[in-house]
């Protein structure tokens, strides 16, 4: 499977993101806005599991672990009065410090990828166990209550603010545009990666683990780096999931949520990036709509379409999409994407 | 190639965002006399044990608030939302109902963790917002109001009466989260104002189902009475265990949570029976406004209703004092109808006489003491009126400081 | 000295229904390297089948007996449906089979409400001295040995046993004996099943039974087979010895969240230092 380079389509497609982000706001209303905001962070959460799982074969099923913890950073930071923008930093910093800590252990102890999924998994149920039990109103850090079970909450929403600068503050639009601009962004960073020779290297990590190491590479930092930046990315939108609710708690870190990252990357595809977008939306929409007509399935169809995805659909909805355009008359060149 | 590629992921990715936009968009019409009205409750996952009943009440009480006049002689139109035991859904939910649906009341919210993630929006975009359900009080919110009744006032009650009747030594077992740790605290004030001894409190989880070690630990110590604040369907486990460890005859367990969870129709009288506890409501209260409102509830929804909880019977009381609010102001503007929430409602309940507190925005409640009986009820035993929220108003005066937007956490 | 027997045995019986859950996992990992994400749901089928049984005026003890089998059919049924599509892809399986426990949570949801059901403890309770101890808990632990002894009997003296064991050895040379490797594994995997299903209709009458039931346990066991890696008798009794004694001596030493997480860190540092395996400490692979 030969790697294509960026084509010129690609650009085209993130300057057709680029409006869309700018100009969705001018037509929908304020709720849509608001409503797409959260789907958007889902989708940069998405984004993250991608870059560890699709580019370098890392799955983790805790990947709520550090959105969790890049929220509660946030959240302990802005109740304490650190300008929103530098908490939003810090939360992205905790979730790759969490992520780092973990590759640490995982990948220079050599362990096997089954060993880090559930470690992953392990160090979230925790999680969850130990911010569950802060319920006691002296738990503090700072001004900030910790606050078991309810969470924190009055959680300051993210503002413009630099220093010597007015504070701008960002309405709903404002916000979206935000989101929209850092999921483009990272995005687009995580598609130049994959083409510059450090991705190109993670693809044969992931491909031939072994083959890789005899050719003299050292496997090892080049795992634990794109797993710290993919619990960075994470952990950035857990910040701007505590900023766009204004409260965290620690259901961020339960099973379902867990899941729920991982069959977005599943469903939509695998290292393309683009998969987890959407697949992020997908699943979310159809939460959403499976909700709203009112039945209990939600749980039960998510439940088996995972399974049926893993069965059948093995790549993911975009991977396989792609594959089977190959087939559309007017396509000439057959190659195949990663 | 690429042309159609760029084509079909934009197709893709737009088709993805349209689809989930359309979800969210378009509503059916609003009827031109109609006030929309919202209620964010649980119909599926976990917590609708505690949820389903509350929709039906909420149901119930604006269909009859419809039947009698509607409120400034224009019907209700509910809107209700299910948010699937998730407190994300919540906030989403929340943020529709008062963006999209411009509702001019929000209800609902059942566990405090839901509420605070609904907080934050309702102080955002500033809406009205009453919160129905039994909690750990504190809530000091202009925009809020909290009609379900909290520790003092249930505590107060039953601390005093277990001492007197049982003894003076107390074991606490409590749910590990926020409920729990506060009833806790409220629980050793109680004591210490009535001259009891507390032998140990613990912190459960609420996942765990295993209470053996809980159950050498109360044997060791051996308590009197053993004050059970226990939440949830794991924690059912514990009756269960403690009655097959042989301990139900020789410790009293008195509880603030038994019940609402309908734990007495789980379980088997010989595990449940003798059980104290005290509500607001129980549906055998035997006064005339109860046993007309029962009547009437099991001709709406069936004479086999597992049980009308304390929580159907907030929810109730709920939307009548904001109907009557609404229809003192004479205006649906949520300012005019906090300034009318604040000059003193007074409502007769199915669970007895009560009124809205203004200043702390909660509501003076009726308790009753009562005893699990062998046919899956309760046995009425002491009625008390008027008793006060003082653990929210000892610490929340919304007049004097209206604009707090906070849930305060006691010091002791 | 009453309290420490009590203590014992409840240490006890911490450690015996950690091996109850997890022998059918154990099983399953062990012979087909399989991780079955939806073990807690077989448990909590198990639970459901003596709540049924119960309901219907049938008794315990015979949903204890019942459960096994019906679960044990669901399991081949699983098998045949899903899994063995996936063998050799565990991260699949595992995949897979997180969906499943999913759909099996909220297909039984649908069915019988989320409500907590119960079924009463039976016997009466044991005195020593001034303590006393539910009977039912010494009944459990007898369980658990005796299900442990029987399953290792099952693998090391019959000629099924030697079958499976062959298979997981060497499935090919099986194959060209005769046998079909396909069956082999389905039975296994249906034993497994059962095996979970006994352990929740065992436990039913001590906890109650919610849908949820399984994702109380599932961490447990699977970091209980995980640690006790592919020695199914010697590595789950050795995981399950150590595990349960530390949850049930942190436990009672403080509060029961910290003997989960005293476990679960456990559990960590076992992988990072035997990944192998627990038996690894002691053994040599072969």
């Amino acid at each position: 499977m030969a790697p294509a380079g960026l084509s010129r389509a690609e650009f085209a497609i993130w300057l057709a993101a680029v409006v869309a982000v700018v100009g969705l706001p001018l037509l929908l209303p304020i709720f849509s806005v608001v409503q797409l905001t959260v789907f958007l962070i889902f989708c940069l959460l998405a984004v993250s599991l991608d870059l560890a799982w699709g580019l370098a074969g890392l799955l983790s099923f805790g990947h709520a672990a550090f959105f969790g913890v890049g929220g509660y950073a946030y959240g302990i930071l802005a109740l304490n009065g650190l300008a929103t923008p530098a908490a939003l930093l810090a939360g992205g910093i905790a979730g790759a410090l969490l992520a780092g800590i973990l590759g640490y252990v995982a990948f220079y102890g050599r362990v096997s990828t089954i060993f880090l999924a559930v470690m992953t998994l392990t160090v979230t149920l925790i999680l969850l166990q130990v911010m569950g039990s802060t319920a006691d109103p002296s738990y503090r850090i700072g001004a900030a209550v910790l606050g078991g079970y309810n969470g924190m909450t009055n959680i300051p929403s993210l503002a413009l603010a630099a220093p010597f600068l007015p504070t701008i503050e960002l309405g709903p639009a404002g916000f979206f545009r935000l989101v929209g601009g850092l999921l483009i962004v990272v995005v687009a960073l995580g598609r130049l990666l994959t083409f510059a020779p450090f991705g190109r290297i993670l693809a044969t990590i992931r491909e031939n683990e072994q083959r890789t190491e005899l050719l003299g590479y050292d496997v090892r930092w080049r795992k634990l780096a794109i797993f710290a930046a993919s619990g960075g990315v994470a952990g950035l939108a857990g910040g701007l999931f505590a900023s766009w609710g204004s409260f965290v708690n620690p259901e961020v870190f339960s099973l379902g949520q867990s899941a729920q990252v991982v069959i977005w990357v599943l469903v939509g595809g695998r290292g393309l990036l683009y998969g987890a977008v959407v697949g992020a939306l997908l699943v979310q929409a159809l939460t959403q709509y499976l909700g709203a007509i009112g039945t209990a399935y939600t749980a039960f169809v998510l439940g088996l379409l995972m399974v049926a995805f893993v069965l059948a659909l093995r790549e993911g909805l975009v991977p396989t999409l792609l594959r089977l355009s190959r087939f559309l008359p007017w396509r000439n060149a057959p190659a195949r994407s990663c | 190639m690429s042309i159609l590629r760029r084509e079909m992921m934009q197709g893709l990715l737009g088709t993805g965002m349209i689809a989930a936009g359309t979800m969210l968009l378009g509503r059916d019409g609003l009827s031109a006399d109609e006030i929309p009205v919202g209620s964010i409750l649980d119909a599926t996952g976990p917590i609708n044990i505690y949820g389903l009943p509350m929709i039906d009440a909420t149901r119930f009480a604006v269909d009859h608030i419809n039947a009698t006049g509607g409120v400034l002689g224009r019907k209700l139109r509910l809107i209700q939302t299910d948010c699937q035991s998730n407190n994300q859904i919540y906030a989403q939910n929340a943020v529709k109902l008062i963006l999209e649906d411009k509702v001019a009341v929000l209800m609902g919210g059942i566990t405090s963790a839901s509420r605070e993630a609904v907080r934050p929006m309702v102080d955002k975009y500033g809406a009205l917002y009453f919160y129905n359900e039994q909690y750990e009080g504190g809530v000091c919110d202009k925009l809020v109001f909290c009609t379900g009744v909290t520790p003092a006032q249930q505590l107060g009650v039953l601390i005093p009466w277990a001492k007197k009747k049982y003894g003076k030594k107390v074991y606490t077992l409590a749910a590990d989260y926020n409920y729990g740790h506060i009833s806790a605290d409220w629980v050793k004030v109680y004591l210490k104002e009535a001259g009891g001894e507390l032998l140990g409190e613990e912190f459960i989880p609420l996942d765990v189902v295993n209470f053996d070690s809980v159950i050498q630990r109360l044997q060791t110590a051996k308590p009197d009475v053993v004050m059970s604040l226990l939440v949830g369907g794991n924690h059912i486990a514990f009756y269960r265990q403690f009655a097959a460890a042989g301990l139900k005859g020789r410790m009293a367990i008195v509880s603030a949570t038994f019940g609402l969870g309908n734990e007495q129709v789980v379980l088997r009288p010989e595990e449940a029976q003798g059980l104290i506890v005290i509500y607001p409501y129980f549906q055998e209260l035997d006064n005339p406004v109860n046993k007309e409102w029962v009547a009437a509830w099991h001709k709406r929804f069936g004479a086999n209703y597992p049980y009308i909880t304390d929580s159907a019977c907030t929810v109730w009381n709920g939307w009548h004092i904001w109907a009557a609010a609404v229809d003192k102001a004479g205006s649906l503007d949520s300012k005019a109808v906090i300034a009318a929430l604040e000059s003193g409602i007074a409502f007769d309940s199915p669970e007895g006489h009560i009124t809205l507190d203004p200043k702390s925005h909660h509501v003076v409640h009726s308790a009753h003491l009562a005893k699990v009986n062998d046919k899956h009820g309760f046995d009425i035993l002491e009625s008390f009126s008027n008793i006060a929220p003082v653990d929210t108003m000892k610490v929340c005066d919304l007049i004097a400081n209206p604009n707090q937007h906070k849930q305060y956490t006691p010091k002791f | 000295m009453q309290h420490l027997l009590v203590n014992f045995i409840e240490g006890l019986f911490a450690i015996a229904s950690l091996l109850l859950l997890s022998l059918g996992l154990a099983v399953i990992y062990g012979m087909m390297r399989v991780i079955n994400l939806a073990q807690g749901e077989f448990v909590m089928l198990g639970a459901y089948t003596v709540l049924f049984t119960a309901a219907h005026g049938l008794g315990l003890w015979f949903g204890i007996v019942l459960a096994p089998v019906v679960v044990g059919i669901i399991g081949i049924l699983v098998e045949r449906s899903i899994i063995r599509f996936l063998y050799g892809r565990p991260l699949d399986t595992m995949l897979a089979t997180w969906g499943l426990s999913l759909a099996f949570i909220a297909a039984t949801t649908l069915i019988v409400g989320p409500t907590t059901e119960g079924v009463a403890t039976p016997f009466q309770h044991l005195t020593i001295g001034e303590y006393s101890v539910a009977t039912y808990n010494i009944f459990v632990i007898g369980i658990a040995a005796a299900s442990f002894v029987l399953t290792w009997f099952l693998f090391r003296f019959t000629k099924i046993g030697l079958l499976v064991r062959a298979t997981m050895q060497n499935a090919e040379m099986v194959a060209a004996l005769g046998i079909s490797p396909p069956r082999i594994y389905m039975l296994t995997f249906g034993f497994g099943s059962a095996l979970a299903g006994l352990a929740g209709a065992v436990m039913a009458p001590l906890t109650g039974v919610v849908p949820t039931l399984g994702m109380a346990f599932i961490a447990k066991i699977f970091i209980t087979v995980t640690v006790g890696s592919t020695a199914i008798f010697a590595g789950t009794l050795a995981a399950s010895g150590v595990f349960g004694a530390i949850e049930s001596v942190i436990a009672f030493l403080s509060t029961p969240i910290y003997g989960q997480v005293a476990m679960l860190l456990c559990a960590l540092v076992l992988l990072r230092i035997a990944p192998q395996g627990i038996t690894s400490l002691w053994r040599r692979q072969g």
